[in-house]
């Protein structure tokens, strides 16, 4: 049974990753999801980025369901 | 017939409205890519005070941006510029004009006359610097920044309960950990449109108009013409890591703070404090007064570099001197050689203790 996540990230996150969106297998955690993508993406690792669950901030960890849209917020400092 | 009544028979503005905005005072700070496009529309609509900060001046490169200027006005100072321009155009609004950059020490002067502060500056200190005083002048703050293709906008510090910056982003990313502008590029649209959403944040805010976005940020990617709202919740730790007073704010190395330099206060050095931490004193000999207690290291920061040796075998470090800015920059140099060890300076330094 697929039990898929949704990514969607921005700026320098997106740039990193190489897309804007993708899809991957639910690693169960918002924490196990960072490691992965640290582990996939090390660039990763050098940026501050905020996430958000299904469009919410989640300070600290949470568990995560099937389906679920994960925001990847990195900060902006542009003017 | 004025030159805002096609704003006044607007439903939900209305004659109060206008009167809000008529009676209100808004400080912008950077008159850039993103301050052209909201002095624009803040001095059509007819706020009654608006204050401009910005000690730089007008570049070639930045024309195709920041749409005040043209090509007359090479060189000169932006905020003088923005202002002159406006005088011509209107009569009826009071123009304030700083042609400096915001700091520590002019914060608390140019923050605590006005309503309502905007950010439209262009690097992480003085995003956090701008935050930490609207939070502790209880001044609302209305934030937009660029990347590339992509723009964020917020309102923070609206109302007692309200989410801010830090909330946002509670780590504060280097300096230069994102590229800017002149690195990255940008299309002069893109500011234009955040600028926009900012300024029409700042009139809901002072109007009471609409919903501004309070514990909302919106992102928006000009490529693809989308957007993405998340809902910002408190983050009870990123509150305790900003200054808590002026007088904490005042002596906040903003530049140091964004390269990783965390400060603690007495109170949480000294839960801290065990045999396995380094207690370091940076002050010149013979500073007063002296401090005595076992397990204290004394090395001066003039000669810190000759001694860092002294302080290899400790996994965590404390520093401090008499008000907590050289404890800083002690703080920068250890963390350089030694990108692994936990360091904190204590904040406000001998100076907090006594009093």
């Amino acid at each position: 049974m697929s039990n898929l996540i949704h990514i969607k990230a921005f700026g320098m996150v997106a740039e990193k990753i190489g897309k804007e969106s993708l899809s991957l297998e639910n690693p169960g955690t918002t924490e196990a999801l960072k490691n992965l993508l640290f582990q996939n993406y090390p660039e990763l690792r050098s940026l501050k980025f905020t996430l958000a669950v299904n469009k919410k901030l989640t300070p600290g960890d949470i568990e995560l369901e099937e389906g679920m849209e994960i925001a990847l917020l990195p900060p902006f400092s542009g003017g | 017939m004025n030159r805002f009544e096609r704003q006044v028979i607007l439903n939900g503005l209305g004659i109060e409205g206008q009167s809000k905005l008529r009676s209100s005072s808004v400080l912008v700070i950077g008159a850039g890519g993103l301050g052209s496009p909201i002095l624009l529309y803040l001095a059509a609509a007819g706020v009654g005070k608006i204050g401009v900060v910005d000690g730089d001046r007008v570049a070639l490169s930045n024309l195709n941006r920041q749409v005040l200027f043209g090509e007359k006005d090479l060189g000169k100072n932006k905020a003088e510029n923005a202002v002159r321009y406006f005088q011509e155009k209107y009569s009826d609004i009071q123009w304030e004009v700083f042609p400096e950059m915001i700091r520590n020490d002019n914060a608390e002067e140019l923050i605590s006359a006005y309503d309502l502060i905007i950010d439209g500056t262009d690097n992480f200190p003085t995003r956090y610097l701008v935050n930490d005083a609207c939070v502790l002048l209880e001044k609302p703050l209305v934030f937009g920044a660029i990347y590339q293709h992509e723009g964020q906008v917020s309102v923070f510090n609206h109302g007692p309960s309200a989410c801010t910056y830090r909330d946002l982003y509670p780590q504060m990313p280097a300096a230069t950990e994102i590229p800017n502008c002149a690195e990255t590029g940008v299309l002069g649209v893109l500011p234009g449109i955040i600028g926009n959403l900012m300024a029409l944040e700042a009139i809901k805010v002072i109007a009471g108009y609409g919903k501004p976005l309070v514990n909302r940020v919106l992102f928006f990617n000009s490529l693809t013409s989308q957007s993405y709202e998340v809902e910002i919740l408190p983050n009870p730790g990123a509150r305790e890591a900003m200054p808590q007073s002026m007088a904490s704010f005042m002596i906040t190395d903003y530049e140091l703070a964004c390269e990783g330099i965390k400060q603690l206060t007495w109170a949480e050095a000294m839960r801290k404090m065990n045999s396995e931490v380094a207690f370091v004193d940076v002050r010149e000999p013979g500073e007063l007064p002296p401090l005595e207690c076992t397990g204290l290291v004394k090395i001066p920061l003039s000669q810190l570099e000759n001694h860092l040796d002294r302080l290899e075998d400790s996994e965590e470090v404390l520093f401090f001197c008499q008000s907590g800015i050289r404890s800083q920059k002690a703080a920068q140099q250890l963390q350089q050689v030694y990108p692994e060890k936990r360091i904190y300076s204590i904040r406000g330094g001998i100076n907090a203790l006594k009093s």
